[in-house]
């Protein structure tokens, strides 16, 4: 029998904060996918607001104590395509003219998974052993979309949940305002991305809207919630970790 | 109407107020998001296609020297001339001269976006001649005095009902009575109304989408038929474009024919495709009897070598903007260029400064779809955050933002302080919410001005999994202190 594999895993600050669930969720699933998981206690923030922001020496400090932080496990494992988008695929651009962190960084980023592609993908896992008989839509972020590459690996899982319906989205491809910093900076454009990704999820027939990234759904949840539009919203880990019955994102 | 790009916030929130505007906007998906899709399905391979676009652009790029050079001595091999133009200013000088020397006293025009960014309309009319647009769109917004929305259809944001207002009010030798609803109406007058310019224009004006080195030739695509009139009536052709247009031949120029009608309508190739080289030859029936090219720098060749090269392989397709999920919301105007969208974005710091054009590069989430429709590959988010990183270092940001980043960065260098400053934050939350979301704060007014924020679950994960492990840990310990006691037992 092989030993099995170390995953650091990389909570992020908006599950750290907003939703610890979803990252025990992300434990259980780990686990039952058979590995071992140790979450670093000297992690923070990818850093990403930084270097968005083009705030270059924050996010060059960051970087390296998230690299030294994880670079000894076998894999690390992000519950979000945005996070995991910056150090799979930004991080290498961060240190694009230090060679010595160059290389840290690429070889950080080789093994940096998105959780539910990390799951079927690198895991083998095909199914999930959880309930939820509810319909529910998908958001991809855009990270997870083009920086991860991941789409059918959330789909395959959350079907393989009983009583779960998927009813998707007319328009998967399309940014629904969140953008991090945008979000702050620009809300009224944020405002308006946002209500047309809300009607989208509205005409379709799920009484809950899911997605691997909680900005995204921290931004649609609180749009909703201002409005009064009752779609409940949590992201994809907790249900595929059958935690499904706790209270959603924004519910008391 | 938005003239400032530093207005580029309240010029937005003008543009999502906008009844009209909205429409507009919405067929933006259906007329050239799904077009592009479904053109790049029917043609097979377009990956490789993008990748051999972007060879030939890149080479362009890093060889213009030689291939300038080489385009001019092609050009005078023809018959024409070719005149270099350093900045706006310049180019519209060298226009004027050009045109005072021939005696031209009206102008029609072809597409050029390049002319928009010169403001060469305004300065020709400031000395006495007259310019006529006679692209449909273009006309429609020069009789309503306003600049382009969108690159490759500058009338985008008005409904045909807008357009009749806008024939009635200015074609007033017309019978009042007639009926503008039908939108062949429509065109068909803006056709006849135009052709009595074309036929009486001293001189005619064209953009070019490439110029081709080796050929010294000219070539733009249209839809419309109305760059082969206004290039070929007047006795005098003046083509104006960027410096950057260039490529090596008309081999490469069919490459890029291929991918520019399919990124940017969905058509396999444009109604007409126009080669534009040279005078009429002494044995030619028709063709202009003077051709000139005016080529103009206006702030690109300074991008060169450094993170912003990128851009100037753009063949201004327009995908980029018909996919942009900001432009879909508020339009072209607001942003007060003539460059809009992730083009815009990623071209305009460079060429206006980034002091001036700073909200471009920031008004976006980074979602990518600009880069990933791109058929020259350009790297427009990354070009995108080099200028955010050039306005931070220049301190030119908005001190709120560089001020919140400073004390977050602090703390997230420092993961003890962070772990106690996220517990703290996780209490306050929990304190502040009123079922289940905090409604405002006094911080983050941007984020609460149109939602509110989800109440954390509990105590912050860090949190938790700490005292999970040492309960854990307690009951290994217990356990075996157990044992142990049973073994003395």
């Amino acid at each position: 029998m092989t030993a099995k594999p170390r995953v650091g895993l990389f909570v992020t600050c908006l599950v750290d904060l907003v939703r610890p669930q979803v990252g025990f969720a992300a434990v259980k699933l780990l686990e039952q996918a058979g590995c071992q998981v140790e979450v670093p206690a000297a992690q923070t923030c990818c850093g990403q607001p930084a270097w968005n922001a083009g705030a270059d020496a924050h996010a060059v400090d960051i970087a390296r104590q998230t690299i030294a932080a994880f670079e000894g496990f076998d894999h690390v494992v992000v519950p979000s395509g945005s996070c995991g988008g910056m150090i799979k695929r930004h991080y290498p651009e961060v240190f694009e003219k230090d060679e010595a962190w160059l290389a840290r960084a690429r070889a950080l980023a080789a093994k940096t998974h998105e959780l539910m592609s990390f799951l079927v993908k690198v895991r083998g896992m095909s199914g999930v052993t959880a309930q939820f008989a509810k319909t529910v839509c998908v958001h991809d972020s855009c990270s997870s979309l083009r920086e991860m590459g991941v789409k059918a690996e959330p789909r395959a899982l959350l079907g393989s949940v009983s009583g779960l319906t998927i009813d998707e989205l007319k328009d998967q491809q399309t940014c629904c305002g969140f953008g991090g910093l945008f979000s702050v900076k620009y809300p009224e454009i944020s405002e308006r991305m946002a209500d047309d990704k809300i009607a989208d999820a509205l005409s379709t027939k799920a009484t809950v809207l899911t997605g691997g990234d909680l900005g995204c759904l921290l931004h649609l949840k609180g749009r909703m919630a201002r409005q009064g539009k009752a779609l409940e919203v949590r992201h994809a880990a907790e249900i595929l970790a059958d935690m499904g019955g706790e209270p959603a994102l924004g519910e008391p | 109407m938005n003239l400032d790009p530093r207005n580029f916030q309240q010029a937005a929130r003008e543009a999502l107020n906008d009844p009209l505007l909205r429409p507009a906007l919405g067929r933006m998906k259906t007329h050239f998001g799904a077009g592009r899709a479904a053109a790049v399905a029917r043609y097979g391979d377009f990956e490789a296609l993008r990748e051999a676009g972007k060879a030939i652009r890149d080479y362009a790029v890093t060889h213009l020297d030689e291939l300038l050079t080489q385009f001019e001595r092609s050009v005078v091999a023809r018959g024409g001339t070719v005149h270099w133009a350093r900045d706006a200013a310049e180019a519209r000088d060298l226009i004027l001269g050009i045109l005072r020397d021939a005696g031209a006293k009206t102008v029609t025009k072809g597409k050029s976006m390049v002319t928009e960014e010169i403001a060469l309309n305004p300065f020709l009319e400031a000395n006495g001649i007259v310019p006529v647009e006679t692209d449909l769109g273009e006309y429609i917004v020069q009789l309503r005095h306003e600049p382009p929305s969108h690159i490759i259809a500058p009338a985008f944001h008005l409904s045909k009902e807008q357009v009749a207002e806008t024939f009635f009010a200015s074609h007033t030798d017309l019978d009042p009575k007639r009926s503008l609803v039908e939108r062949n109406a429509l065109v068909q007058e803006a056709r006849a109304v135009l052709r009595r310019s074309f036929e009486s224009a001293d001189a005619g004006i064209t953009g070019a989408n490439f110029l081709s080195a080796k050929e010294g030739a000219a070539v733009i695509v249209t839809n419309e038929g109305n760059g082969d009139l206004t290039r070929l009536l007047p006795k005098m052709h003046i083509v104006v474009t960027g410096i950057e247009k260039v490529v090596a031949d008309m081999n490469d120029v069919a490459v890029l024919l291929r991918l520019l009608p399919r990124s940017a309508t969905g058509q396999p190739i444009s109604t007409y495709v126009s080669v534009m080289a040279g005078r009429r030859g002494a044995d030619e029936s028709d063709g202009p009897q003077a051709f000139h090219v005016v080529l103009v720098d206006n702030g690109r060749s300074k991008l060169i070598g450094t993170e912003a090269q990128d851009v100037l392989r753009c063949i201004r397709c327009s995908a980029c903007i018909n996919h942009c999920p900001i432009y879909g919301a508020i339009g072209g105007h607001a942003y007060g260029a003539t460059y809009m969208g992730p083009i815009g974005a990623a071209l305009n710091p460079g060429v206006m400064g980034v002091e001036n054009a700073a909200h471009h590069a920031n008004a976006s989430t980074f979602c990518g779809r600009c880069a990933e429709v791109c058929p020259v590959k350009i790297p427009l988010p990354r070009i995108m955050r080099h200028w955010r990183a050039v306005e931070h270092s220049k301190g030119l940001a908005p001190r709120s933002i560089t001020a919140g980043l400073g004390v977050w960065a602090f703390a997230a260098k420092r993961p003890g302080l962070y772990r106690l400053g996220a517990s703290v934050m996780a209490w306050f939350l929990r304190m502040m919410g009123r079922r289940g979301t905090v409604h405002a704060l006094p911080v983050m007014q941007g984020w609460f001005a149109v939602r509110d924020f989800p109440v954390p679950q509990g105590r912050t994960f860090q949190a938790q999994w700490k005292a999970r492990r040492q309960n854990a840990a307690e009951r290994i310990g217990l356990e075996g202190g157990n044992s142990r006691s049973r073994q003395q037992r």
